[in-house]
Order: C-alpha cells, then sequence, then structure tokens
C-alpha cells in the first residue's frame, strides 16, 4: 500500500474516531441532541442537566476510551514485536494478570490497614500495585523467553501463569471483607464510566509518557523485527531498548488496567487490524494506526454498551471487546497456518 | 579488513579454538569450511560482536573490537544468518531499508540518500524487482538475496555471512555465491561465509579457510 493510501486511512479513522466520539456523549441512558453536546461542550445554550450529563459524567468515559485504547493497542503492538510472536498481548502474557494480582492485593489488603477512607492513597495505590504487578510478570515473562527460545512454550507458560495468578486472586477473594469483595469483583468487570476527573489525573500522565516512550522505541522495534541478533548487529542498544519497551508497556497496560479493569482483546487484536489494513510492518506508520484502531474500537465498544444500555442493561466492556477482537484473532491464526 | 590475533573460543567448556591469528582481507571472499561443531558460527558471531573471544583480539579496520561503539561497528560489520524472516505485512523494501539504521535518525526516518542506497542494494541483490512483495511470500533462495540486500544496505566493508547455502537447491546455492564473488571483487568488501560445500568453496571462493579444531588453517584454491 503507498502513502497516499495510507494517508487516507489515517484520515478515515480520524473522522470516525471523532463520529464515534460524539455519537457516544450523545447516546446513552438519556439521549442528547448533537446540538445540545456541543452546546454542553462549547458552554452554549442548553440545560443544566445535560451539561452535567455530556461534561461531567460521558466526557471523561471518552476521554478514558479513546486513551485506554490507544495505550493497550500500543503496549499490544510492542509485545508482539519484542516476543516476535503475533499472539503476544497484555491480556495472554499474564500482563493483566499481574496488573490485577497487585490490585487484588491492595484493594483486598487495603481495608484491613484502615486505608480506604483516602481517595488519594487508593487511586495512586492502585496505580502503582498495577504497575509493580504488571512489571514483575512481564520482566519474569522475558526472563523465561531468553532462556527457552520456542515461542509456543513462552505462551503456553504466560498463560499458565495467568492461570496461577487468577488462583491467587481467588485465594484473595475468599478471605477479603463483603465491602473489599464486592470493590475488586466490580473492577474485574472492566468499565470505563467508573473512572473519575481525579482518576484520570493519574491515568492520563502515566498513559501519555507510555504512549511517548511507545513512539521513541519505533525505530529500535523496526530492528528488532529482524530478531534480537541482526539488531545488534545494526547499531541497537537491544539491553536499552528492551528497557524503554518494558518502561512503556508496563505504563499503559498497568495503567489502564488500574482504573478500567482488565479489557481483553485490544492489545491482541488491535495491531494486527492495523496491519492489515495498512499493509505494512514499518512502526513508523503501524504504532500511530494501532493507536487509532485502539482508541476507535473501544469507542465502539463503548457505543454499544450504550445502545444496549437504552434497555437497561449495562453490559461490563469487556464482553464487547471479546466480540470485536475474537474474530480478528481467528482470522490471524487461520492466516498464519495458511503461511505455514 | 579483519585480524585476528592469538583468539581462543569456546562453546561451553569446550574448545573451538585456540590462540588462532590470521586476516581476512578487503576484495576477496573466504569460504570458512569445517565439520559440524567445530567454531565456523562461534568464530563469525564473535567478528560480529555477538558472542565473546576467551582469548586474544579481534581488530577490524585498525581498531580492536570492544573499542567500538555499537553504531561504529553496525557500520563496518554486517551479519547474515540462516533464520529466516517471516514478519506479516513487511515488505521486501522496508526489511532492505532496516539496513540503513546505523544511518538514521531517531524514528528511522529515510533521507533520499538512504532510497538512493537502498535501491542500488537491491538491484545488486536482484531483488529490485520484488520490492513490493511481502517477505512471507518469498522462497528461501529469494529471502537470502533479500538478506544480503539488507546487509548491503548497511553499507559495510565487511560482510559475515553464516551458512547462506543452506536450505537452497543447487542453482540457487551457485547464483548466491557468485553475488558474494561479484560484491567481493566489484565493491571490494571482504566477505566470509560458512559453508559445507566444498565444491563452492574450491571453485568460487578466493581463500579458504578451514577450523579443524583448536587451528584455522589458509588452504590453497585452484584459482
Amino acid at each position: 500500500m503507498n502513502r497516499r493510501m495510507q494517508n487516507i486511512l489515517f484520515v478515515v479513522l480520524s473522522l470516525a474516531l471523532v463520529a464515534l466520539a460524539i455519537g457516544d456523549l450523545a447516546i446513552g441512558t438519556t439521549d442528547i441532541a448533537i446540538g445540545d453536546v456541543w452546546a454542553a461542550l462549547t458552554g452554549g445554550v442548553t440545560t443544566d442537566e445535560y451539561r452535567t450529563i455530556v461534561c461531567e459524567l460521558r466526557l471523561p468515559k471518552v476521554i478514558v476510551a479513546i486513551a485506554a485504547g490507544m495505550a493497550l493497542a500500543a503496549s499490544g503492538l510492542e509485545m508482539q514485536t519484542l516476543f516476535r510472536n503475533p499472539l503476544a498481548g497484555p491480556y495472554v502474557l499474564g500482563i493483566n494478570s499481574g496488573a490485577s494480582l497487585g490490585v487484588a492485593l491492595f484493594t483486598l489488603a487495603a481495608p484491613m490497614m484502615g486505608a480506604l477512607s483516602s481517595s488519594l492513597f487508593m487511586r495512586l495505590g492502585l496505580t502503582g500495585m498495577a504497575w509493580i504487578g504488571s512489571a514483575l510478570i512481564l520482566v519474569l515473562v522475558m526472563f523465561l523467553s531468553r532462556r527457552i527460545k520456542n515461542i509456543n512454550v513462552i505462551l503456553i507458560l504466560g498463560m499458565m501463569l495467568g492461570s496461577a495468578i487468577s488462583s491467587v486472586v481467588g485465594i484473595l477473594q475468599y478471605l477479603g471483607t463483603d465491602e473489599s469483595l464486592k470493590a475488586f469483583v466490580v473492577w474485574t468487570m472492566g468499565s470505563l464510566s467508573t473512572v473519575t476527573v481525579d482518576d484520570l489525573r493519574v491515568m492520563l500522565p502515566a498513559v501519555v509518557v507510555g504512549l511517548l516512550l511507545s513512539i521513541a522505541a519505533v525505530k529500535s522495534l523496526n530492528m528488532l523485527l529482524l530478531g534480537e541478533s541482526y539488531a545488534r548487529t545494526m547499531g541497537l542498544h537491544v539491553a536499552r531498548s528492551r528497557v524503554v519497551i518494558f518502561l512503556s508497556t508496563t505504563l499503559l497496560a498497568g495503567s489502564v488496567t488500574a482504573f478500567c479493569g482488565p479489557i481483553g482483546f485490544i492489545g491482541l487484536a488491535m495491531p494486527h487490524l492495523a496491519r492489515m489494513t495498512f499493509r505494512t510492518a514499518d512502526h513508523r506508520v503501524l504504532m500511530p494506526a494501532s493507536m487509532l484502531w485502539g482508541a476507535v474500537s473501544m469507542l465502539l465498544c463503548c457505543v454499544a454498551c450504550d445502545i444496549v444500555a437504552r434497555g437497561g442493561v449495562m453490559l461490563p466492556i469487556n464482553t464487547i471487546t471479546s466480540l470485536l477482537g475474537i474474530p480478528i484473532i481467528i482470522i490471524v491464526v487461520l492466516r498464519n497456518r495458511n503461511r505455514q | 579488513m579483519i585480524e585476528l590475533r592469538n583468539i581462543s573460543l569456546k562453546f561451553g567448556e569446550r574448545t573451538l579454538m585456540e590462540g588462532v591469528s590470521t586476516t581476512f582481507s578487503v576484495g576477496t571472499m573466504t569460504a570458512l569450511l569445517g565439520r559440524n561443531g567445530t567454531g565456523k558460527s562461534t568464530l563469525l558471531r564473535a567478528i560480529a560482536s555477538l558472542g565473546k573471544v576467551q582469548g586474544g583480539e579481534i581488530w577490524i579496520d585498525g581498531r580492536e573490537l570492544s573499542t567500538l561503539s555499537s553504531t561504529e561497528l553496525a557500520r563496518r560489520v554486517a551479519f547474515v544468518n540462516t533464520e529466516r524472516i517471516d514478519v506479516e505485512a513487511l515488505t521486501v523494501h522496508d526489511l532492505v531499508a532496516v539496513g540503513r539504521s546505523p544511518y538514521t535518525d531517531w524514528m528511522g526516518r529515510l533521507k533520499s540518500d538512504d532510497e538512493r542506497i537502498i535501491e542500488r542494494s537491491m538491484h545488486i541483490a536482484g531483488v529490485e524487482s520484488m520490492a513490493s512483495r511481502m517477505v512471507s511470500t518469498l522462497s528461501d533462495g529469494e529471502c537470502q538475496r533479500v538478506m544480503i540486500a539488507r546487509a548491503l544496505a548497511q553499507d559495510t566493508p565487511i560482510i559475515l555471512l553464516d551458512e547462506p547455502t543452506a536450505f537452497l537447491d543447487l542453482p540457487n546455492r551457485y547464483e548466491l555465491c557468485t553475488l558474494l564473488g561479484r560484491l567481493a571483487h566489484d565493491e571490494g568488501k571482504c566477505i566470509i561465509f560458512s559453508t559445507h560445500e566444498l565444491d563452492i568453496a574450491l571453485s568460487l571462493a578466493d581463500s579458504i579457510a578451514l577450523v579443524d579444531t583448536p587451528t584455522l588453517r589458509h588452504l590453497p584454491t585452484p584459482i
């Protein structure tokens, strides 16, 4: 695909992003006309009720959806290239599980320390523990991948790690109080609407730094496409690049998981969608393309949740992202099988 | 030019080479022969700084290997191994372009000079007609030529190839080694390739280095 077609695709996706963001602001249990959405956003004439719904409830959710989609897709792309595995992603390799363990330890242990009353402590603690949890799993998987060269073994180990962590989380849930257990179960369902403006003040800077690091890593990622030996002989400082990519994926996947809960398949599927549509493996194109696809897909899932919510049913975002991501992954697996 | 000064190589506890000293000159194609496990790949990897020597020194163009930064080394030595690159949506042009990495900025942006070198590298390796093809659709022989084009795009005086003829049929083996010979003679490169193909080494290489553990011996060639 030539550069012109890629530029057209970027424009189309950007327009889709804006349209879906407006749709997400307008659609919900209370439908609001586009004119009122615009008025609420720009300080024009509309009702106070609409202004509150748009600016205080729906706008933060739209921002979270865009940030989470970009973050998960970028971290998925980084992991797929680093591990040279099309099925790598924060969910499959157990990175999300690591963040879940951190959050479980925090939400289930914090009440025992009498710390739930401090919201700042909760926010920072939740994020910090999610970062630590995801970083630990990432380092462990990376350590294993250096010793074990078989990619399938790494994937199986990642899944086993995820299962082992789920068991530990299960034990923590069993031991936790009713209040903390409820908070954790709600978190595991994944939700964008529970993220408050105060949460955004912690989440957004972390995601922005993670995204900047992922952009800074595009040249390294292009070199790593050919494997570590080739990358090294082309002048790449592999250890330093790996640290940058680790930091980036930990910040991105850890922060999103901390605030929105475990969201599956966006990180795994969107880089593939970007490769299929932009027909390139060049990360200078693929990275922004994956981020855009991630943001668009998350907004699409949000709009789908909003439409269902009109009937009084509140679906966890995770169910919709799975429905969207699984067909893409099936296509990728079948294509890879046909290639072999 | 590559100069080995009294080097010792080991694989685990096993000694592969002991006190080996020799030189590999520019404008020559050297075939590295030896039985399996004698250390051909280990030697090539050591010269490319992918492995360590247990003793002695390797000098590249008058500089000791460990004094070269990773970028300086990448501008002097290119490496091609037998690994097949199978990346989704990676075109031949983009793969060859990665070879320009030691010369590009932090984003890997290509300037017009880089594009010119990429085009020329693809032309020399005979893969310019495949530029827009996906790497995953290439045959083993085509893939090996593309990897050589990438090494050429790296624009180094030295190219090391670890068993480049493995997995290729006989016509492709000869074609590839003829290409390597042209690169050595027409482009003035120092080319070292490890191989088990004695007939190819004898008929096409300028020089033959036989790894006979724990020594390395230069053998006369019929030409």
